[in-house]
């Protein structure tokens, strides 16, 4: 059996277990949570509990950050193991990954790390993601990374690299609309240029955050993805221009540092789905 | 030419936990042939997200020894010891280890043993969840019977002795106690445990560990009270079974075999 990436066409929200009592205290207007897979890979205790709870009450993404995906080393089996009883025990709606690397001669390095993009990495890419989804039994969506450098022996764009990659394997896109932003800053191009190119009948989810904005030596912009603030207006207008596009997509807020209050959080997932909900009514009018 | 496919991964990851290395040939940027600043920001996303994992999982240590002085310590811990895992709720298990050998912490000599205790912590944290047995299932056992049991420990039960007060450090220094002077200084052996959705920390009585890490490791009763009562000969049986029923730290009992 193959469980395909199935989440509402609605805003959800990052799971912080600082909201927990707020979450539960009342329904909430979301379409859907999402948590980091490997927060939850403990066998038991107060985490278990509480996805349990919030897994009984709404619809679960699942988002791994430790798969290494990008990696030229053969992924590790023990992790991939580790999610696919994650994904038994709670029966996400869909699971997510990165095209980046996290890991290195066994050393987990805790970033998502940049790959570049050659007919090598390409297939080592694709043999990866038909790994893990047959290992899953599903669908998995893969997310455009933020990045701060490029490599020189790249020579093939993200967008057909990310294209190709899904065709290869059937695996869905999750597309960053701050990654887009952050990215395109930081290598003197266009987020407009590169969304009007990204392929969204293959988008299956979308994710918004912040950024910080710094300098590089040269005085240049170098956006940094922090998720540690409000999403910013140009990433707002991008994510409008995005929806008008390509309908209505499960959109997800991500705040995961200096994470606020509750309201501050769900402030940020109500804007998006007011844009959303334009959208439906366009299409539906 | 272009690198073999793996290349850029190992020079990559070499320059990252060695902040002295140069950015890596092949790495480019729109505006500079050498983006130092740029490479410079995955150098520090390594650096402060593993040193956040250990602050998050010894924020005592840290309280004692400031933010500043862990800051440090992490750094040289981090690129000795470096995750092995993506499953990072388990790292820093070898840091009580590598705070004992550290030259800078040998005036604090029970560092190491407040970082037992708080990796304790999380792995009691983050077990498996069981229903403990309630005091009921005790009643009604004769004497000769009670001897022969063996009890199945709660999977939260963890222990950590010490020669230095590590419980009222811990409490001192983590709001569950005010802060003050330790009139008396002696050691405390610490009994770890998840009952409820609660960790509970608490000092053993003289005995208690003994007789706790007697039964953990499968010896009956009778032989866990002995063993506890060589190292303290007014070992109280009675108040130590009650405690370890009332603590919720047995999850199952088994009987010995009938004999034949």
């Amino acid at each position: 059996m193959f469980i395909v990436s199935n989440l509402p066409a609605c805003a959800g929200v990052g799971f912080k277990p600082e909201h927990f009592r707020d979450i539960l205290a009342a329904p909430q207007p979301l379409g859907f949570f999402e948590v980091h897979a490997e927060n939850y890979m403990g066998a038991g205790g107060p985490p278990h509990a509480q996805l349990g709870a919030l897994r009984e009450r709404y619809t679960l993404s699942v988002h791994g950050v430790g798969l290494s995906i990008g990696s030229m080393e053969p992924l590790n089996r023990e992790h991939l193991m580790r999610l696919k009883l994650l994904c038994e025990r709670y029966q996400p709606e869909s699971f997510s990954e990165h095209l980046a690397w996290s890991s290195h001669n066994d050393i987990y390095l805790n970033d998502l790390l940049p790959l570049p993009y050659t007919p090598q990495t390409l297939a080592r890419v694709t043999e990866h993601i038909d790994e893990v989804q047959s290992a899953l039994g599903r669908q998995m969506l893969l997310e455009n990374p933020s990045t701060y450098i490029r490599f020189s022996e790249s020579t093939i764009p993200e967008i057909d690299f990310l294209t190709e990659v899904s065709k290869r394997t059937g695996c869905g896109l999750l597309l960053d609309i701050n990654n887009v932003f952050v990215s395109a800053k930081n290598h003197g191009a266009q987020p407009l240029a590169y969304l009007d190119s990204f392929p969204f009948d293959r988008v299956k989810e979308i994710h918004l955050g912040g950024h910080d904005e710094e300098v590089d030596e040269v005085g240049g912009p170098l956006l940094i993805d922090t998720h540690a603030s409000p999403i910013t207006e140009a990433v707002w207008s991008l994510y409008s221009h995005v929806i008008a596009r390509a309908g209505a997509l499960p959109t997800l807020i991500e705040w995961d540092n200096d994470v606020p209050d509750w309201p501050t959080l769900r402030h940020e997932a109500t804007l998006a789905q007011n844009i959303l909900s334009d959208a439906s009514c366009a299409s539906a009018a | 030419m272009s690198a073999m496919p793996a290349q850029f991964e190992m020079s990559f990851a070499d320059a990252l936990l060695n902040a002295d290395r140069p950015v890596p040939c092949g790495i480019t940027a729109h505006n500079a042939a050498i983006p130092t600043r740029r490479f410079a920001v995955y150098r520090n996303n390594v650096a402060v997200g593993l040193r956040k994992a250990l602050q998050s999982r010894f924020p005592v240590v840290e309280k004692i020894i400031g933010e500043e002085f862990f800051a440090a310590m992490a750094l040289v811990y981090v690129r000795e010891q470096p995750p092995r895992s993506p499953q990072l709720t388990t790292y820093g298990d070898e840091l009580p280890a590598f705070i004992a050998a550290f030259e800078p912490a040998r005036e604090l000599p029970y560092l190491a043993d407040v970082a037992r205790l708080e990796a304790a912590r999380t792995r009691s944290y983050h077990a498996a969840d069981a229903t403990p047995l309630g005091a009921d299932h005790f009643a009604g056992f004769d004497t000769d019977a009670v001897a022969g049991i063996r009890i199945d420990m709660h999977p939260s039960t963890e222990i950590v002795r010490s020669p230095y007060p590590i419980v009222t450090i811990w409490a001192m220094n983590s709001g569950e106690q005010e802060l003050a002077p330790i009139e008396n200084w002696h050691g405390e052996d610490a009994l770890i445990s998840r009952p409820s959705p609660q960790v509970e920390i608490r000092a053993l009585p003289p005995g208690g560990a003994a007789f706790l890490l007697a039964l953990a490791a499968g010896l009956p009763l009778g032989r866990a009270a002995e063993a506890a009562l060589a190292e303290e000969p007014n070992f109280n049986l009675t108040g130590n079974l009650a405690g370890l029923i009332g603590s919720g730290l047995v999850r199952d009992i088994v009987f010995p075999q009938p004999k034949k």
